[in-house]
């Protein structure tokens, strides 16, 4: 069979494609109306699960862009047994995440000693006032129920401990 | 014109008739041509579905670009040649208007009937050419200006195959009235067949894709869009340009498209005509008044056709360089043309 | 001698003025082009500063630095782990691949290895990340030249990977993922099936753009002859990765060192092209694409099982001393000149960034081509602006 000038198969490449997008449809996705689901362990907002919490500074502390702040004062919390000493606990007044400024690199949530700091793939949070970026502990609250459990890991892996 | 009609139309009504005509005539292939190829055909050969919001299937999305661009400010840049700057995007609209002038729709169903049609087409044709060299030269701008002189080198160079490609039509027909040539292609039979006219496409080939090329070159799209060249001199001539005028060359650009593409369905794939043997019909005058309303259909579907393959092409290719471009008319499409001429009239003269 | 009259005599040097007035008309100036800071063809904020005879350069120089942003310096107010952060938006499409060689550094100073499915899992994401990179590029060279579709099949077809490193790392674009001692996690289940088909599908896009593109006969005489970079040449600027190997030179990091990665375990072929010419630098990278998803392919069939992490102290303190690592890039080579004093975080980092280094050569190629082919010159030298201010 003689070659195929270029200039033809060129012609032939993209009209395939159109044959296949009237066909199949195309890979786009129509984004309001259609959503693609971010993998499990897509970086899309940190949830916070405030009980866990201690105020420990640790993730404040990591971040590269210093965007999480904290305040906390030192409070007693009733005893855990009855007849015990009232315990001294941090207890958390302020947890605020500046998303205009996170870059999202999961340095906090990976230091976190207590697991109070999630990830959730969860991506739909713009807002047209870059103020309101700063999300508080209250709303970080409520991305807890976004948060996907772990996956499996592949075949091979070392169990978790 | 009007007097084969049934109804008899006042000369206003026929000005009127006219105008509107000429305004659907270039207005709605344009538009056609960027929703069907523009926005949709390239979006599919790119696996993505192009503007879907704007009404069904976002065929509302030109009036919705239309409305954007006449909302924006009417930027002159500061060193421009304010007046001159002004006129240059009017010029290029204009000389489509004048181009579709000639074109022939149905047996009675024209603007003007040229004896030398042919020949106005081409000469109105090139008159862009001063709009974009102006433009480019107007505007200030580096870019416009590379973008304005590529443009002239460019349309100058493939005008010339162009006619060339047109005269072998020319000689074959024997007339440079359009209205005769869609009549020799529909009247004309192959070897006593006359089952499908005889559109001169079959004999002309050769003149045809030089003429769709030089036509792909005149409309400086891809692989010829040196002139524009998105990635190279920004947005050429029409850089500095914004809003309605932009709107202009914009328009200008597609409607001229679909007016090259009408040209070409009248000289190569019979017009407005379908073979006359079918009805029985000899001459112009025993065609059916129903013709005027079909013909024009007819000649937007061959335009699509054509038109389809014009942005096909440009869809796919990457641009040649200037002096490649140049090279290519010159030393191929010249010579090719001029071959054509001479084997045409030869065959002509000895059958 | 004839006598001249006064009359005759002022003519006379009326006219020998007006044709001095003349020549002076007709030596025309030059114009300067100023492509960028703001042009499409730059993909980014790169100015180069031509100077035009008509439609051809007389003399080009690029002037970089629009978007600097410091990373050197950055590094040195943050912790080893926070660095890796950074580093990955230096080179954006490819940028698993920029964390490699700065923890590599780092391992070596800590005199630690990773475990060996983290060098597996290591050096497939390295590679993913350079046919995210280049397969972009496939697509963006058509842009340059003012085809339009391939770019988007090239968008297309990069989102599948894209997709599995997020699904892996969870970030598509600075995946965070590589730690001093290995990795952060290990892969999620059916990544590795997933993989396989992706590559499969990259594999058909490589024969898309190589009909589309690189056998149509315009784009060929677009590229073929033009911007011919010789061996020594390239060598002499200091040009790395697919530039080089365009030039005859047979040079590849991932074959010619060894480091703690898997590419000692697969064999692949090391492309070169003798003609270094704009041809030869797109079909070198078109034909590493290809070979690195069968690089891909290889190991995932020979992913060794057990843990993804060293034992490494929680809080890295890496001890005083100095390495240098470099690995070979999707841009060509990139390395990191880590000093560190024993601290929290490095004391000095010299980044040696391939885009730099490739750029440079612009004056010497660019002379004497005309306007469209700086464009095609620039988009087969194959430079990210990131990589190139850093």
């Amino acid at each position: 069979m003689p070659k195929l000038p270029g200039l033809i198969k060129g012609l032939g490449v993209t009209m395939g494609t159109l044959v296949r997008t009237v066909k199949d449809g195309a890979n786009t996705v129509q984004y309001p109306h259609a959503k693609e689901s971010p993998p499990v362990r897509a970086r899309g907002v940190i949830a916070l699960r405030e009980d866990n919490c201690t105020a420990c500074m640790l993730c404040a502390r990591s971040c590269p862009d210093w965007c999480i702040y904290i305040e906390a004062h030192k409070q007693l919390a009733p005893p855990r047994r009855a007849g015990g000493k009232p315990r001294q606990v941090n207890h958390l007044d302020r947890f605020d995440i500046d998303y205009a400024l996170c870059m999202y690199c999961g340095i906090c949530v990976e230091v976190c000693p207590f697991d109070a700091l999630f990830w959730s793939p969860e991506y739909e949070y713009s807002e047209p006032r870059i103020a309101d970026l700063l999300h508080d502990k209250t709303k970080l609250g409520e991305w807890m129920e976004t948060v996907p459990e772990a996956p499996a890991l592949e075949v091979g892996a070392e169990k978790k401990k | 014109m009007i007097a084969q009609l049934a109804v008899e139309i006042p000369y206003w009504g026929q000005s009127l008739l006219r105008v509107v005509g000429g305004l659907v005539a270039v207005l709605l292939p344009a538009g056609t041509i960027v929703y069907l190829f523009l926005f949709k055909m390239m979006s599919f050969m790119q696996s993505r579905l192009g503007p879907m919001e704007a009404g069904p299937f976002g065929s509302m999305q030109l009036f919705a670009e239309v409305g954007k661009w006449l909302q924006k400010e009417d930027i002159v840049p500061e060193n421009a040649d304010a007046r001159i700057y002004k006129i240059a995007p009017i010029i290029v609209l204009v000389s489509t208007f004048l181009l579709v002038v000639v074109i022939p729709f149905g047996p009675d169903a024209w603007f003007t009937n040229f004896s030398a049609g042919v020949f106005y087409a081409l000469a109105i044709g090139s008159v862009s050419v001063i709009g974009i060299l102006v433009a480019g030269w107007s505007s200030a701008n580096k870019y416009s200006l590379l973008g304005g002189l590529r443009a002239a080198g460019q349309l100058i160079a493939y005008e010339l195959p162009m006619v060339l490609a047109v005269v072998g039509v020319v000689i074959q027909a024997g007339s440079m009235n359009l209205q005769d040539i869609v009549m020799a292609q529909n009247t004309g039979e192959i070897f006593g067949w006359s089952g499908i006219g005889f559109p001169f496409v079959l004999t002309q080939f050769v003149g045809f894709l030089i003429f769709m090329i030089a036509v792909q070159a005149e409309l400086t799209q891809a692989p010829f869009d040196m002139p524009i060249a998105e990635s190279e001199l920004v947005s050429g001539y029409m850089t500095e340009y914004s809003g309605f005028r932009f709107l202009m060359f914009f328009i200008g650009e597609f409607a001229t498209a679909g007016v090259f593409a009408l040209i070409a369905s009248v000289l190569f794939l019979g017009g407005w005509g379908i073979p006359f043997s079918w009805f029985g019909w000899e001459t112009i005058d025993q065609v059916d008044n129903w013709m005027n309303i079909a013909g024009p259909l007819i000649m937007f579907t061959k335009m699509m056709v054509l038109t389809g393959i014009i942005m096909w092409v440009r869809f796919s290719y990457p641009r040649f360089r200037e002096d490649q471009l140049q090279r290519f008319a010159w030393k191929v499409l010249i010579p090719l043309s001029l071959a054509n001429i001479a084997v045409t009239a030869i065959v002509k003269v000895v059958v | 001698m004839t006598m001249l009259s006064e009359r005759q005599q002022l003519s006379y040097i009326a006219s020998q003025a007006a044709d001095a007035r003349l020549n002076v008309e007709l030596e025309t100036e030059g114009m300067t082009l100023n492509i960028g800071p703001q042009h499409p063809a730059t993909h980014g904020t790169l100015r180069i500063i031509a100077r035009l005879d008509g439609e051809q350069v007389i003399w080009a120089e690029p002037s970089a630095g629009y978007m600097h942003r410091g990373y050197e310096k950055l590094t040195e107010v943050r912790t080893f782990p926070q660095v890796t952060s950074l580093i990955n938006r230096i080179d954006w499409l490819g940028s698993f691949a920029n964390e490699v060689p700065f923890i590599l550094a780092a391992e070596k100073l800590m005199e630690i290895e990773a475990p060996p499915r983290a060098q597996h899992i290591r050096t497939i994401l390295f590679e993913l990340s350079r046919i995210a990179n280049v397969g972009l590029f496939l697509g963006d060279l058509g842009v340059q030249m003012g085809a339009i579709t391939p770019v988007f099949l090239a968008f297309r077809d990069r989102e599948y990977v894209l997709n599995l490193i997020e699904g892996a790392t969870g970030g598509r674009f600075h995946p965070n993922f590589d730690r001093i001692g290995g990795l952060k996690d290990d892969l999620p289940q059916g990544w590795i099936d997933e993989t396989r088909q992706v590559m499969k599908k990259l594999r058909g896009f490589c024969d898309e753009i190589e009909d589309l593109l690189f056998g149509n006969e315009i784009f060929q005489s677009r590229t073929r002859g033009i911007g011919v970079i010789p061996a020594d040449v390239a060598r002499q600027y200091g040009l790395s990765g697919a530039n080089l190997r365009a030039s005859g030179v047979d040079w590849d990091l991932r074959r010619d060192q060894s480091l703690p990665m898997a590419w000692d375990k697969v064999d692949f072929k090391v492309w070169t092209h003798p003609d270094g010419d704009s041809w030869a630098r797109c079909w070198v990278r078109l034909q590493e694409v290809r070979e690195s998803t069968k690089i891909v392919d290889q190991l995932l069939d020979t992913m060794p099982a057990g843990p993804v992490m060293a034992k490494v102290p929680r809080i890295i303190k890496v001890p005083e001393g100095e390495a240098w690592v470099s690995t070979e890039n999707p841009l060509g080579e990139m390395g990191y000149y880590v000093v560190s004093k024993g601290d929290l975080g490095p004391f000095r980092v010299k980044i040696r960034s391939a885009s730099f280094n490739n750029i440079s050569i612009t004056p010497w190629v660019l002379k004497g081509v005309y306007v469209p082919d700086i464009i095609t010159i620039l988009a087969s030298l194959y430079f990210i602006l990131g990589d190139i201010d850093r």
